[in-house]
């Protein structure tokens, strides 16, 4: 059988590793700035990370505060999955890019910005920046069904198509969000 | 591990609102492809395939769905009937495959007619899980263009393991300005009607399809029988919007599916592949296909079809697969005349009879996301 051995949450402007408070920042930083503030505390160099939207940049934070502390090398690239969840998929992206091509008269669609409609465009950021090849999978549910994503997961592990995956729930809604990962390994 | 069987199908596309229909347009090489110029819907003319959307409300007539509800429900209706499966039991599951649902109704005046919730993809399966009456809460995969045979996949698996009994697997999205004025964006809209692994391909065609697949432990009585032998997902892990030049995630999905099925690249009798018609996703898929030594096998896409139809097209194209392997009749490639791929393959130019026992189905996607499957038609 499997075993979670990590978990990360982030919620209210704190990062929770493994249950410890890991870093927090001021409750009146708008979203964006936290995530930035979150980041830049990890002294990871990826510039790419600051043309993603928020709820990718989410995603990456998440994965980035769970990854460090784990030994994986051990296990194959195509061996290792990803596989999350979200209740609103990534509707504070739709509105924005929506916003540009509602109007005949302001028509400017922007590839950078519709491109991360996508909910699974998350699960590929996080596969480029850590190398992971295994199976894919992004489930939208009202809320968070962590068995759901669990089976999943450990029915791939029984048929031996994954060891070791990433799973949990990335969500933003317009108001708030909540991101809660964790690793699990067969 | 239980053996699980394709018992079920339809396809609401711009041929047709059944499987038959829309096969027998494909035998004819019959494109739903067209030009419009709607203004106020589009601010300049496009090139999509899309559905008879009168014929559809008049069908379905209840202001209470939405146009994709509408389309999944018809098919789904129609799909169940062909399987005999009781969607009301609980040994039943619903999958859904989308990757933008209800999202034109962001759009006014459409909006108004519907509460807010309904834009979501969950909020959108329980309207028409809830309409079947089916009891146990559905699942929704959104992985962009490999969502379809995820979803399969997904289903199978949960089959295989003795979880359910049966799944209604149901695909769709919607032709509209948020998805057109995304891909024109990109450049990567054709002019023309789409032109898979051609020289001159010049990009996708948009297309809006429902699709829907019924998977049963229990094989449907009549000959021949199709099962599902095996299916995976990979990630390129190189890049969210361009395909991996070495087709990495490809050749590794195809890889696992081969070996969950117990067969090799000699086995595959016809690939049905994704077949976007832009220039890279051809030339990806042609490299993967090399690597696994397929390039002879009788390769079509049916994007010059129904246009790249996103959430729906891994549905409906393994729906036009399982007809080409009763048929023993493999199906041409619309918009394809001058071979143009990096790596050579062979692609079905006109329909060829075929005795087809295994064939392989392929998705691609953004976010580096891949996917396979492979059906077996078997004797009992």
């Amino acid at each position: 059988m499997s075993t979670i051995t990590n978990q990360i949450t982030i919620a209210n402007h704190k990062i929770f590793k493994n249950g410890v408070l890991f870093f927090e920042a001021d409750p009146a930083l708008s979203f964006k700035d936290f995530l930035k503030a979150s980041w830049k505390n990890l002294k990871v160099k990826y510039p790419k990370f600051y043309k993603m939207d928020e709820i990718s940049k989410l995603g990456m934070l998440a994965a980035e505060v769970l990854l460090m502390d784990i030994p994986y090398t051990d296990i194959a690239q195509e061996d290792i999955g990803v596989v999350l969840s979200n209740a609103h998929s990534t509707i504070a992206t739709d509105i924005n890019h929506w916003n540009s091509v509602s109007n005949d008269s302001a028509f400017f669609p922007s590839p950078a910005v519709f491109v991360y409609t996508l909910p699974n465009i998350m699960i590929g950021e996080i596969c480029i920046k850590h190398k992971l090849k295994g199976e894919n999978a992004f489930f939208i549910s009202q809320q968070y069904d962590e068995a759901l994503i669990k089976r999943h997961i450990n029915l791939l592990m029984a048929q031996n198509k994954i060891q070791a995956a990433i799973g949990g729930w990335v969500d933003r809604s317009e108001e708030d969000y909540l991101a809660e990962i964790f690793w699990i390994r067969k | 591990m239980k053996q699980v069987y394709f018992t079920g199908d339809n396809i609401i596309s711009s041929l047709g609102f059944s499987s038959q229909e829309n096969f027998t347009s494909l035998l004819q090489a019959k494109t739903g492809i067209a030009n419009f110029e709607i203004p106020g819907y589009y601010p300049e003319p496009f090139v999509a395939s899309m559905i008879d959307r009168n014929k559809l409300h008049a069908l379905i007539p209840d202001k209470r769905f939405t146009l994709l509800e509408k389309m999944m429900l018809l098919s789904v209706e129609d799909a169940v009937k062909s399987a005999g499966v009781d969607i009301k039991s609980d040994k039943t599951i619903f999958l859904f495959s989308t990757t933008k649902g209800n999202i034109d109704l962001l759009e006014e005046p459409i909006s108004a007619q519907f509460e807010t919730d309904r834009v979501y993809l969950w909020k959108m399966a329980e309207v028409i899980t809830k309409h079947f009456g089916n009891p146990n809460r559905p699942m929704v995969i959104s992985n962009a263009c490999i969502s379809g045979v995820l979803a399969i996949n997904t289903a199978a698996m949960l089959l295989q393991n003795g979880d359910y009994e049966h799944a209604v697997v149901v695909g769709g999205d919607v032709v509209s300005r948020f998805v057109l004025s995304g891909f024109m964006s990109f450049h990567s809209l054709s002019p023309e009607p789409c032109k898979p692994f051609d020289a001159h391909r010049n990009g996708l065609s948009l297309g809006e399809a429902a699709g829907t697949v019924v998977l049963s432990v229990y094989p449907n009585k009549q000959e021949p029988r199709f099962i599902f032998a095996g299916g995976a997902s990979a990630n390129d892990a190189n890049h969210i919007s361009g395909p991996s030049r070495t087709g990495e995630g490809s050749y590794i999905a195809i890889e696992k599916a081969f070996k969950e099925a117990g067969i090799g690249s000699g086995e595959i009798d016809h690939i049905s592949a994704h077949g976007t018609a832009t220039p890279y996703n051809d030339d990806m898929e042609s490299i993967a296909i090399k690597r696994h030594a397929l390039s002879r096998v009788p390769v079509n896409s049916l994007k010059g079809f129904w246009g790249h139809t996103l959430g729906a097209a891994g549905i409906i194209e393994t729906v036009a697969l399982l007809h080409e392997m009763k048929n023993n009749t493999m199906i041409q490639t619309v918009g394809f005349s001058e071979p143009g791929t990096v790596e050579p393959l062979n692609v079905i130019t006109k329909p060829v009879e075929k005795e087809l026992n295994t064939c392989l189905k392929l998705a691609s996607g953004f976010g580096g996301c891949n996917a396979a499957l492979i059906v077996k038609k078997v004797t009992l």
